[in-house]
């Protein structure tokens, strides 16, 4: 499989990285000469594999649904790029 | 010897003794990172003043007897880890002016135990790297020269290469690392120095800037196996806040270095004699299982047929992982915001502006291995490579008890070296990924030079949760192998 000038476009979009269309072609090589190489994989029988899904060979930990934290706005805005007293702001969404 | 010549063990026996204190201790690897760090740019951010805080607290401690086993030892800590109110950047303009309102636990159970940092240490963006090359803050200079071309600047390896090139040029005298794909072994190899990637789930990845989720581990650097041991002890152990952090006692990890090798079998993997790798290596490597011999191992041919694969199979797996942690990066919460007209071109604007090529390239790959489509054909597929590779470790474990290998398939190289194509500088991790992908601890040890007075080191990968067996594998070498060169850059040494 070999990637387009669309998908690159598509994918950008989808991670939500702005993409300038000079930079189309480099990004196509570059990623498709990755993909070009974990290709390999396709030569390898996984017919009745399971998949392993984490590093920890375990079965996640289950805790109580309970509040362990809070009232700590300041803390947690403390890094916000911009803020209206305890909110984030992001440009106008809704006309 | 100099305060900064000392190993953690002499400078803690020292501290006991009085000879010195924690604030002369201190100062003298504040005055050592003044003197290197702008030329080595190990550092990111330096915090000297509240490093001689630590240590005059360090100081009083030791004089009450309530210090604990790190106390007034100066550590540099890799800027992944978030530290109270100390600037964390993970490497990226993104995150260029955070400061976390918390701790990470692994840096919380060093200060705990009494240690010191230094800074936080330089590493490729979001660790992700092999040279740390792709850092937002500038290449580290490793303090290693290449004999008789004292010109060429190398690199210290990575992700962690700041981490490596402080312990390293004696500006630090331990340091945090992690490790996703070799980021704490092969900068270790690189740098002449002991590091260990524990067991998935050994230490806590709360607080960590994440990479790859099921691939992080924490861990650390020393230039000797027994100060690696103590700074394992004091980060490892079992956090709530972590889902996979595993509920386990600790053992007593200095006391496992002292085990020696008697009675045990040492598997040696065939798949691992690639084609092309240095003679060097090749010699090394054999010269390091007649050291485990000589020492009452026996020593055994093993098969890991999927090792070929690991590689692959990585660059499948954190990318898709990366692409989903580092969607939190938005420009809305925290860090680094690029305006826009609306809230998509925000995000759009601001991830352009903040993340790195390399870091732009890993999750483009990851969010195309997702999408709808492919996810089979590549994540899935992947996923059970990744069973496959763990069923090799799981099979070789039933007759070893441990596996011994190079670290890397070459020595340090120069800044600028396999840049043009970004498959050339992943196949540096090659022998470092399958224990990330089975979650078994592993570690590097220096054991001997190339032709060029390079370092090189062996890696010894144990079952997991068995630390110590890993440990006494590496004392054996590092006793053997006697490796007492100097890198040319150090502390009193500059130039």
């Amino acid at each position: 499989m070999s990637l387009d000038p669309a998908t690159v476009r598509r994918i950008a979009k989808l991670a939500r990285i702005g993409v300038a269309e000079g930079d189309v072609a480099r990004l196509q090589g570059e990623l498709n000469g990755i993909l070009g190489w974990i290709e390999q994989l396709s030569e390898v029988n996984v017919d009745g594999v399971e998949p392993l899904t984490g590093g920890a060979q375990i079965a996640l930990r289950l805790r109580a649904d309970a509040v362990t934290d809070g009232h700590i706005a300041d803390a947690v805005l403390s890094n916000a790029p911009d803020r209206v007293g305890d909110f984030y702001t992001v440009p106008k969404v809704v006309e | 010897m100099t305060l900064t010549g000392l190993s953690i063990a002499e400078a803690r026996a020292g501290l006991d003794a009085r000879d010195f204190s924690a604030v002369e201790l201190v100062q003298a690897h504040v005055d050592a990172a003044a003197a290197l760090n702008p030329r080595l740019n190990a550092f990111i951010t330096l915090t000297p003043e509240l490093a001689l805080a630590q240590a005059a607290g360090a100081d009083a401690a030791l004089g009450d007897g309530s210090a604990g086993p790190l106390a007034g030892i100066p550590l540099g800590i890799k800027d992944l880890f978030c530290t109270k109110g100390v600037r964390t950047t993970a490497g990226s303009r993104i995150l260029d002016d955070f400061v976390p309102p918390y701790e990470s636990t692994v840096t919380a159970n060093l200060l705990r135990d009494g240690a010191v940092f230094l800074g936080k240490t330089n590493l490729d963006e979001f660790a992700m790297g092999s040279s740390n090359m792709t850092s937002a803050f500038g290449p580290v200079e490793n303090p290693w020269k290449r004999a008789g071309d004292p010109g060429a600047v190398l690199v210290p390896g990575g992700s962690s290469g700041g981490s490596a090139a402080a312990v390293a040029a004696r500006i630090a005298m331990g340091a945090t690392g992690t490790d996703t794909g070799g980021s704490i072994r092969q900068p270790a190899a690189l740098c002449g120095l002991a590091g260990i990637k524990p067991t998935y789930g050994r230490c806590s990845r709360w607080g960590v800037v994440a990479f790859a989720s099921s691939l992080d581990h924490p861990g650390a650097f020393a230039r000797t196996v027994q100060d690696s041991a103590m700074l394992l002890q004091s980060m490892a152990g079992f956090d709530p806040r972590d889902s996979t952090s595993v509920d386990r006692p600790v053992p007593d990890y200095a006391a496992a270095c002292r085990r020696g090798v008697r009675g045990l079998r040492i598997g040696v993997p065939r798949e691992y004699r690639a084609d092309g790798m240095p003679e060097e290596v090749d010699r090394l490597w054999r010269q390091g299982l007649d050291w485990l011999r000589a020492a009452g191992a026996t020593i055994v041919d093993v098969s890991l047929p999927h090792t070929r694969y690991g590689l692959a199979t990585y660059y499948i797996v954190a990318p898709a992982e990366a692409s989903s942690n580092l969607a939190r990066y938005d420009g809305v919460r925290f860090g680094h915001r690029e305006p826009g007209h609306d809230l998509t071109e925000l995000y759009e604007h601001t991830r352009a502006a903040g993340f790195g090529e390399e870091v732009k390239r890993r999750i483009l790959i990851g969010t195309y291995v997702l999408s709808a489509g492919y996810y089979d054909a590549y994540y899935l597929r992947a996923q059970k490579v990744r069973t496959l590779i763990l069923h090799d470790f799981d099979q070789v474990f039933a007759e070893v008890d441990a596996l011994l290998t190079p670290t890397t398939p070459n020595a340090a190289f120069a800044q600028g070296e396999k840049m043009d194509d970004p498959v050339a500088m992943y196949l540096n991790d090659v022998f470092t990924v399958p224990a990330n992908m089975a979650g078994v601890p592993a570690m590097s040890v220096p054991a001997g030079l190339d032709g060029q007075g390079l370092p090189l080191g062996l890696q010894v990968i144990g079952r997991s949760w068995d630390e110590e067996t890993v440990f006494a594998v590496a004392q054996v070498i590092e006793d053997a192998a006697g490796f007492s060169v100097l890198p040319a850059l150090r502390a009193g040494v500059v130039r």
